[in-house]
């Protein structure tokens, strides 16, 4: 991962030391409510429900084992002992306290962590495959791309201050859109021009929320030479013309919709023609340099004559592999994605003692990194063949091990009514009530892919638009209320779901997801995914059997 | 004579801003920034003063001062409120764009906490809000010592300064 210079770390302390003031200066009445929020909102500090909520960052989902047993120690110090994996692949806390988040901070910059752009109108958290740099299937590892951005991005002065937040997301694997590209206010994808040199074509536009869409592509193919100065040129021309006024049309998904893309590409490369060549413009040296970072470690040769004879051997296990590990560039090495989805637990919520235990593991048995996903999953990237039954034994202990990824009760949530102050509805005991209904596994497996994704509220933290079936909870009259959508995508494409219909109350939502579940059943065709039925007969016979 | 931040010391401020319903009848003697429309509409005679300036309010960009800009010794951006961000692309255009070396000043809801950010965008001058401490808020200055991108004071980006 990216190695920390002297400048990177003095930078975090001195991040440390001013928002230490700024929060002295707020709790001595020197700042305002309003004037507080916004600096707090850069660093990730929310005021919810019934306690602040913190996000750290945790760039493009990595997380190196001794970062997460500092976590551990935060969560157990400064916390209730638990902590929250975000769709941004961050982590949240939502109990610690105005006056020591300092400390906090403080204490993440001891291990290059901090919270800074998690939230407020600025550039956020990069992101993208969970799977970067093992993935085989992608052209280019991207995440020096995303240091690139980062670096960038952070503390860039001329956008802190944008219209609304901004979300950048990196893909590298052609056909298949892992980091959701499409519905990003930029997605970035790494693709080879005619003499096999790096370029990235850039979309803008996309975004989930209140009025979700897919992005538009603005610019075909960018040198990898002039990737920042491009970036600088959306975000300039979004920074002077999004809209200020109306903070439901201030996301530059409305502007690039309002121009035209056509018109947006025009003003883009205006700014364009000004930078490119300029001194923003990316060096080898320091591609190298940032390359340099992301390595291969030192995989092994690895004999997998015992882990075939495992899984022949071993049912639980053999399903827990085809289900929860994938394949590795390496040869004799696979990816396995530590399931946080057990019945009865928040999704994506992990403890103290846990991530310690996950820190162990990742120390033994795969380099001593792992990563955040953006469906709320953690994932060990580089585990031998030979390791995974002992890996497994002690995920299954953890309860990791639950062989769902990808499937039905895989549910992505958001914090939602429990603990955010901006949700119209619970979300978690939506997923949990779900997850009870279908608990027979080998169902749940014959039913296939299946993003189920729920969002407490329209800013759609839980990406409810791109579930395949996907649930919204809405406001009536203080009555919580599901609005279901169908078809969303964000698998080999990203792609915006449409609604069923009028919303359910909670206590027939449940009931709807089985009748879908069991018109789907119906209806499928032999090994047909829920989302190629739904393609194939469309929404009128789904509408029909649940409102007819 | 209020106070005001140039080039990092706290001088009294020689400038008078005036607001667009302030400029009925008669100007004001000595240093006045005008509102961009006032200028624009009686750019020939405030031209003779040589002693006035412009500002501009969110929406109105440096290219619709692009011909004076020569002319002018001060361009204000005025901050009604310190979360609208359109001042910062604005003050580093008419840095980088129209190289323009006069004075660029921050009007408004000017606070210590974007200062750090405004100068490295263009600005060397800042009307900080009155009820708050002109020297506190001059500490905002010295935030950071490092920087990861180029600026309008520092070009180079991290990895080309060696």
């Amino acid at each position: 991962m990216y190695v920390y210079q002297e400048y990177d770390q003095r930078l975090l302390e001195e991040r440390v030391a001013q928002y230490r003031d700024q929060t002295r200066r707020f709790l001595a009445n020197e700042l305002s409510e309003d004037e507080f929020l916004a600096l707090r909102l850069q660093n990730g500090l929310y005021i919810q429900r019934y306690a602040p909520m913190l996000r750290i960052s945790v760039p493009y989902g990595l997380l190196a084992s001794r970062q997460l047993r500092r976590l551990a120690h935060i969560v157990r110090t400064y916390d209730k002992g638990f902590c929250h994996v975000s769709t941004r692949q961050n982590i949240q806390l939502n109990w610690p306290s105005v006056e020591e988040v300092p400390d906090i901070l403080a204490e993440l910059a001891d291990v290059q962590m901090h919270a800074i752009q998690t939230s407020g109108n600025c550039i956020r958290n990069i992101t993208t495959d969970e799977f970067a740099g093992v993935n085989p299937k992608e052209i280019e590892d991207p995440r020096p791309w995303c240091e690139i951005i980062r670096q960038w991005s952070t503390f860039n002065p001329e956008f802190a201050y944008l219209p609304r937040k901004f979300k950048i997301a990196v893909n590298a694997v052609p056909d298949a859109d892992p980091a959701l590209i499409g519905v990003h206010d930029i997605g970035v994808q790494l693709v080879h021009g005619a003499n096999g040199e790096t370029g990235f074509q850039v979309w803008a536009g996309g975004g989930l929320g209140r009025t979700p869409m897919t992005g538009a592509i603005i610019g075909e193919f960018v040198p990898w030479q002039d990737l920042l100065a491009y970036l600088e040129s959306i975000l300039r021309v979004y920074n002077k013309y999004g809209n200020r006024d109306n903070k439901y049309k201030a996301r530059i998904k409305i502007l690039v919709k309002a121009l035209g893309a056509e018109k947006y590409r025009e003003l883009v490369e205006q700014e364009f023609a000004e930078l490119k060549g300029g001194e923003m413009t990316l060096t080898a040296e320091e591609v190298a340099r940032i390359k340099g970072c992301f390595t291969a470690p030192d995989y092994q040769s690895v004999d997998t004559a015992a882990l075939d004879a495992k899984l022949v051997e071993d049912k639980a296990f053999s399903r827990w592999f085809h289900t929860n590990t994938r394949a590795h560039k390496q040869a004799g090495y696979r990816a396995v994605t530590l399931t946080l989805k057990r019945t009865g637990r928040v999704p994506g919520d992990i403890s103290d003692e846990q991530l310690e235990a996950v820190a162990d593991l990742a120390d033994k048995y795969s380099f001593g990194e792992l990563r955040n996903s953006h469906q709320q999953n953690m994932v060990l990237s580089d585990v031998a063949a030979n390791d995974l039954y002992d890996l497994w034994k002690a995920l299954d202990a953890l309860g990791f091990a639950t062989p769902n990824l990808g499937l039905l009760t895989d549910i992505v949530a958001c914090p939602g009514g429990d603990l955010c102050a901006l949700a119209n509805a619970k979300s978690i005991p939506v997923a949990e009530s779900i997850q009870r209904r279908f608990d027979d596994m080998d169902y749940v497996h014959d039913l296939g892919p299946l993003d189920l994704n729920i969002s407490g509220c329209m800013n759609a933290c839980g990406h409810h638009h791109i579930g395949h079936i996907g649930i919204l909870g809405v406001d009536k009259k203080g009555k919580e209320f599901y609005q279901v959508t169908l078809g969303g995508r964000g698998d080999k494409l990203s792609r915006v779901g449409e609604k069923m219909g009028p919303s359910f109350e909670s206590e027939e939502i449940t009931d709807v997801v089985e009748k879908i579940i069991k018109f789907y059943v119906e209806k499928r065709l032999e090994n047909e995914p829920f989302i190629d039925t739904y393609e194939r007969i469309g929404m009128d016979p789904f509408k029909e059997r649940i409102y007819g | 004579m209020g106070k005001v931040i140039i080039d990092g010391a706290i001088v009294d401020n020689q400038w008078q801003r005036l607001e667009g319903d302030t400029l009925e009848g008669e100007l004001p003697t000595g240093n006045i920034i005008v509102p961009l429309a006032y200028w624009q509409a009686n750019r020939d005679a405030l031209l003779s003063r040589g002693d006035v300036a412009v500002w501009l309010a969110p929406g109105e960009e440096p290219k619709d001062l692009e011909d004076d800009l020569a002319a002018l010794p001060l361009v204000a951006i005025h901050f009604p409120a310190f979360k609208d961000g359109r001042g910062y692309s604005y003050a580093r255009e008419l840095r980088t764009r129209y190289g323009f070396k006069g004075e660029v000043r921050a009007t408004g809801d000017v606070l210590r906490d974007q200062l750090f950010y405004m100068t490295r965008c263009g600005f060397n001058a800042f009307e900080v809000r009155e009820d708050r401490s002109i020297e506190e808020a001059l500490e905002g200055l010295n935030d950071f010592s490092v920087t990861y991108q180029g600026d309008v004071n520092e070009p180079r980006p991290l990895y080309r300064r060696g």
